[in-house]
């Protein structure tokens, strides 16, 4: 049992956290207002190699792990829960699936230009009629001769029009239920493939969230990632990554409340004393940090597994659960210590609690995590 | 080309506190960095190398633990690295430094030698200059920028009180580098996984040559003769007022000073 | 080492386009006291190119003796010229101290000869005083400020010390002291002048040197940054007052690193101190607590600016700011 960051885990914290702090906090607060996409951040994150993780050195990757993966999100969400999903949903939704399904030459094609970020990743389930219920895909794939001819649509894409390489599920099969959906690699410049409506969202404005639109999409055979009828596994299983990402967020969100309310409290004074010195604040920020701690074990062990080649479904599924709830818990509390100030644009927190409502949602609601973590227990 | 870069391990002096109450320093829990005028030598060799294909060694003098900021150079890109440590370097002062670190110099080639123009723990800006006496080399400090012709000549901004000078100078040569003039890059996710696997030379008096007279605290000319917390100054007035006091008691005060 | 050998303290007469720089006549002002304590003279060393009429200017400013090299390869600071003739005048003359202003020349040139010289040199000394066995005490600030150390070079000479312009205070120009000047021949090794001077260029660009202020108005983080400054700028004008800044408004760049008061920046000493959002880092009280007069205003009331603030208040900097600036102008 070893609770210690690695060597290389250590220097790159050092580096992470210096990397939020000076070129991903001072944009966050202008990307949420003006519902930004910070591509600037993206290109700097590309250019030290964060939008490449866990990607093996041969295949133009960092060489790194899954833990760092966490550790890179967490810190950028300290900073900007916007940037910390855009890395999120590249990596753990677009990445993953084609290290772990797709083919060598898919893995030569993508990958390197993944991993150094020339291109960005998205990954579309979702659709209007197929929410936590992801079998009720109305997207269809038809074969015709090399091509599948795509027609549907996605929704709540993020990284929507600033991705180049997309992730689709559709269904090959109707009558074969989740056994009949396949996935598909397919690049922005499609014919056929456009972008429909932006969403406007209450929380990780900056994050570009927009529907997919598929209409007599031709997509090459070679494009198939994995077999044919595969595709809700291999959905299901690059969500299990991906909640590891989220959780990592929300872990980062909490994180970055805390920092701010404890910076707040020794300046902010009332009755003659800072808030700091009010025993009720002590124990607020006490019990924040202990639930971010736990929350932190569980993220890094989720990741740990994954990185050993362990079962890690239920431990991702319970660091999401948990590190969402913790990070709408500590963001509220954060406002409340902020008072009247807290509930301002003047002080992050305000967007924190915002940015914290969507990772309770997405990638799997709290619900999904929970009725997989009792999958596991009753199997 | 061949650059070597002198790095100095130092404790991140903006993270250090005065404890109000003893006036003593808070040292505990304050990060080691890499100091800040070094950290731009390493960004304006990396350049170099960017541009020129130069070869980058790191070089430091310190305690084991000092083996993090060579590890924090690799992973920002350079080649090679070299940990100078034995416990005769121990105690010493800029000069018994200096030789130190000029014999470990005289082991590599160089065409470009770079430190930063002073440490933040120490401030003295004189390790530099030493050594390029020692190698008998010529010395341009307080660099602002740099540019090379890729055939041996240096053009060289050198920033004084009131602007800058261009100077020009061939290889070898030792410059010292102010820390606003290359902000430094950041290490590489990829440099950060391969840091580790790369040899960290170790080199004690064994290594070098260096008479041993000239090294540690007893080579060094200078001695600390009493070291002590500075004075706590007695306090003045301080005073919790509304603006509209306190503008009040500003005013009448500076008066009574004959300042207004 | 026969230290009994090297007598009288040196200074070292820094001039720039023939112009004798303050810092060296506040060297000779210390000079004198610590000569005046071994019994010893005041010797100053004018290097350069056509200088020699500045000798007199150096004796009333209290040198007794001054040791003037005047050659073309001295017109300009350059380090290997400039640390030749330092050697040269140290062999021939044997001092037992030997003082440089902590300027970029006197920081470039100080070290070059100490090692030249192989004796110890003692980096921005703030006190300098001669001990009980007539050794040279030189005390600096350490670890950004908060620790003193007192540092002697027992066994080598000179003992040399740089200091930072400002620091110490120069006589009155006496017109009728005496002196004696001796010129030096330097006998230069031109093959190993390897670095030219291609030009100088002055940047005007708004430079203010703040170590000459009267009154300094000095912006700290808790004035914010664009729009705090204003405040601060238009007290400054206000008061005929000079801006100055810590190192975390400098670093966000909308103020020059010369306006930058502390270790890393510059020593100041005025009249006034007026700190205005700034908490007080260790780095920064170094750099100013020798002023005059210190006000001093930041929310925290633990901040450790009031530790050396005469006046002390406790409240929102660009508040007072304003309201005080407006007041004054009435």
């Amino acid at each position: 049992m070893n609770f210690h960051l690695t060597k290389e885990q250590t220097l790159f914290e050092q580096m992470i956290k210096g990397f939020a702090e000076k070129e991903v906090k001072p944009l966050a607060a202008e990307v949420d207002e003006l519902e930004r996409f910070p591509e600037e951040t993206v290109e700097k994150m590309a250019r030290v190699g964060l939008l490449g993780i866990p990607v093996p050195a041969e295949l133009g990757g960092a060489g790194g792990n899954n833990v760092m993966y966490a550790q890179a999100v967490e810190e950028l969400s300290v900073a900007c829960a916007t940037t910390g999903v855009i890395v999120s949903a590249h990596t753990s939704l677009c990445i993953a699936p084609i290290l772990e399904s797709g083919t060598p030459e898919q893995k030569k094609k993508y990958l390197p230009r993944l991993a150094s970020g020339e291109w960005l990743g998205a990954f579309g389930l979702t659709e209007p009629n197929a929410g936590t219920d992801a079998s009720a895909q109305q997207t269809t794939a038809v074969e015709d001769g090399d091509n599948y001819i795509i027609n549907g649509s996605k929704i709540f894409i993020t990284n929507a029009e600033y991705a180049h390489v997309y992730i689709i599920f559709a269904m090959t099969d109707k009558s074969q239920g989740v056994k009949g959906i396949t996935a598909f690699i397919i690049e922005k410049g499609t014919p056929g493939f456009t972008f429909g409506k932006k969403e406007k969202k209450m929380g990780i404005r900056g994050s570009a969230t927009s529907e997919l639109i598929f209409e007599n999409c031709i997509i090459p055979k070679e494009n198939m990632l994995g077999k044919v009828g595969k595709g809700f596994g291999i959905a299901m299983k690059t969500l299990d990554g991906g909640r590891i990402g989220i959780a990592a967020q929300a872990l980062g969100i909490a994180q970055g409340a805390l920092n701010e309310t404890v910076k707040y409290i020794k300046e902010r004074k009332q009755f003659g004393k800072p808030l700091s010195a009010f025993q009720n604040t002590q124990f607020q920020i006490a019990d924040m940090q202990t639930r971010i701690s736990a929350a932190r074990l569980l993220v890094r062990s989720a990741a740990f597994k994954k990185d050993q080649g362990e079962k890690y479904s239920a431990d991702a599924a319970m660091a999401k659960l948990y590190a969402a709830e913790v990070a709408m818990d500590v963001a509220s509390k954060a406002i409340q210590l902020h008072g009247g100030y807290g509930y301002t644009r003047e002080y992050p927190v305000e967007r924190m609690l915002r940015d914290a409502k969507i990772t309770e949602i997405y990638e799997g609601t709290s619900e999904v995590q929970k009725m997989v973590i009792a999958a596991n227990l009753l199997k | 080309m061949n650059i070597v870069v002198c790095i100095k391990q130092v404790p991140d002096t903006t993270e250090i506190k005065i404890n109000p109450v003893t006036g003593t320093l808070i040292r505990d829990g304050v990060p080691s960095i890499i100091n800040p005028d070094d950290k731009a030598g390493l960004e304006l060799a990396l350049r170099m190398k960017d541009q020129f294909g130069a070869h980058i060694t790191v070089i430091t003098m310190g305690p084991p633990q000092a083996d993090n900021a060579l590890r924090e150079a690799l992973a920002m890109g350079v080649d090679d690295a070299i940990h100078l440590t034995d416990r005769k370097f121990a105690g010493a002062d800029t000069l018994a430094t200096s030789h130190a670190l000029a014999g470990a110099l005289r082991n590599l080639s160089c065409d470009l030698i770079i430190t930063g123009r002073q440490a933040i723990d120490g401030d003295t800006a004189q390790v530099g200059p030493q050594i390029a006496e020692h190698l008998d080399i010529a010395q341009v400090s307080y660099l602002r920028k740099l540019d090379y012709d890729g055939k041996g000549t240096f053009t060289i901004e050198r920033t004084v009180e009131d602007g800058y000078e261009i100077l020009e100078t061939e290889a070898p040569c030792l410059v010292t580098v102010l820390s606003d003039a290359y902000p430094s890059r950041y290490m590489t996710v990829k440099g950060i996984m391969e840091a580790y696997a790369k040899e960290v030379k170790v080199w004690g008096f064994n290594e070098i040559e260096v008479k041993e007279e000239v090294l540690g605290l007893k080579g060094s000319p200078t001695k600390v003769h009493k070291a002590f917390s500075r004075g706590v100054k007695a306090a003045g007035e301080l005073y919790e007022l509304d603006t509209d006091e306190a503008v009040g008691t500003i005013i009448s005060k500076l008066k009574e000073k004959f300042i207004i | 080492m026969e230290n009994s050998l090297y007598k009288g303290v040196y200074v070292f007469a820094e001039q720039r386009n023939g112009e004798i720089q303050k810092v060296a006549l506040e060297l000779i002002g210390k000079a004198r006291d610590l000569a005046a304590d071994l019994n010893e003279k005041v010797y100053a060393v004018l290097l350069g190119h056509n200088i020699a009429s500045q000798a007199q200017m150096l004796i009333e400013h209290g040198a007794d003796v001054v040791i003037c090299a005047d050659a073309p390869e001295l017109e300009n600071y350059l380090t290997e010229p400039y640390t030749q003739a330092m050697c040269h005048i140290i062999d021939q003359h044997k001092p037992d101290i030997m003082l440089i202003g902590a300027t970029t020349t006197g920081r470039d040139l100080g070290p070059r000869v100490s090692a030249r010289v192989a004796t110890g040199l003692t980096a921005d000394c703030t006190k300098l005083e001669i001990g009980e066995d007539k050794h040279l005490l030189m005390t600096r600030p350490a670890f950004g400020g908060n620790l003193m150390a007192t540092i002697v070079c027992k066994d080598h000479r000179p003992q040399m010390s740089t200091v930072r312009p400002g620091v110490m205070q120069s006589l009155e120009a006496d017109a009728q002291r005496q002196g004696e000047v001796i010129m030096a021949e330097v006998p230069f090794e031109t093959k190993k002048f390897k670095v030219k001077l291609v030009k100088s260029v002055k940047e005007k660009s708004n430079k203010i040197d703040i170590s000459e202020a009267k009154i300094l108005i000095s912006a700290g983080r808790g004035v914010g940054c664009c729009d705090g400054l204003k405040l601060v700028k238009e007290l400054a004008e206000t008061l005929d007052a000079q801006v100055s800044a810590s190192r975390a408004v400098v670093d966000c760049g909308l103020v020059g690193h010369d306006q930058q008061v502390g270790q890393t920046g510059k020593t100041v000493r005025p009249d006034l101190y007026f700190a205005a959002g700034i908490s007080g880092a260790i780095q920064h009280l170094a750099g100013m607590e020798e002023s005059g007069y210190i006000v001093a205003i930041n929310k925290d009331k633990f901040a450790p600016i009031f530790q050396v603030a005469d006046l002390g208040i406790v409240g929102d900097a660009r508040q007072i700011l304003k309201q005080l600036n407006d007041r004054l102008r009435n």
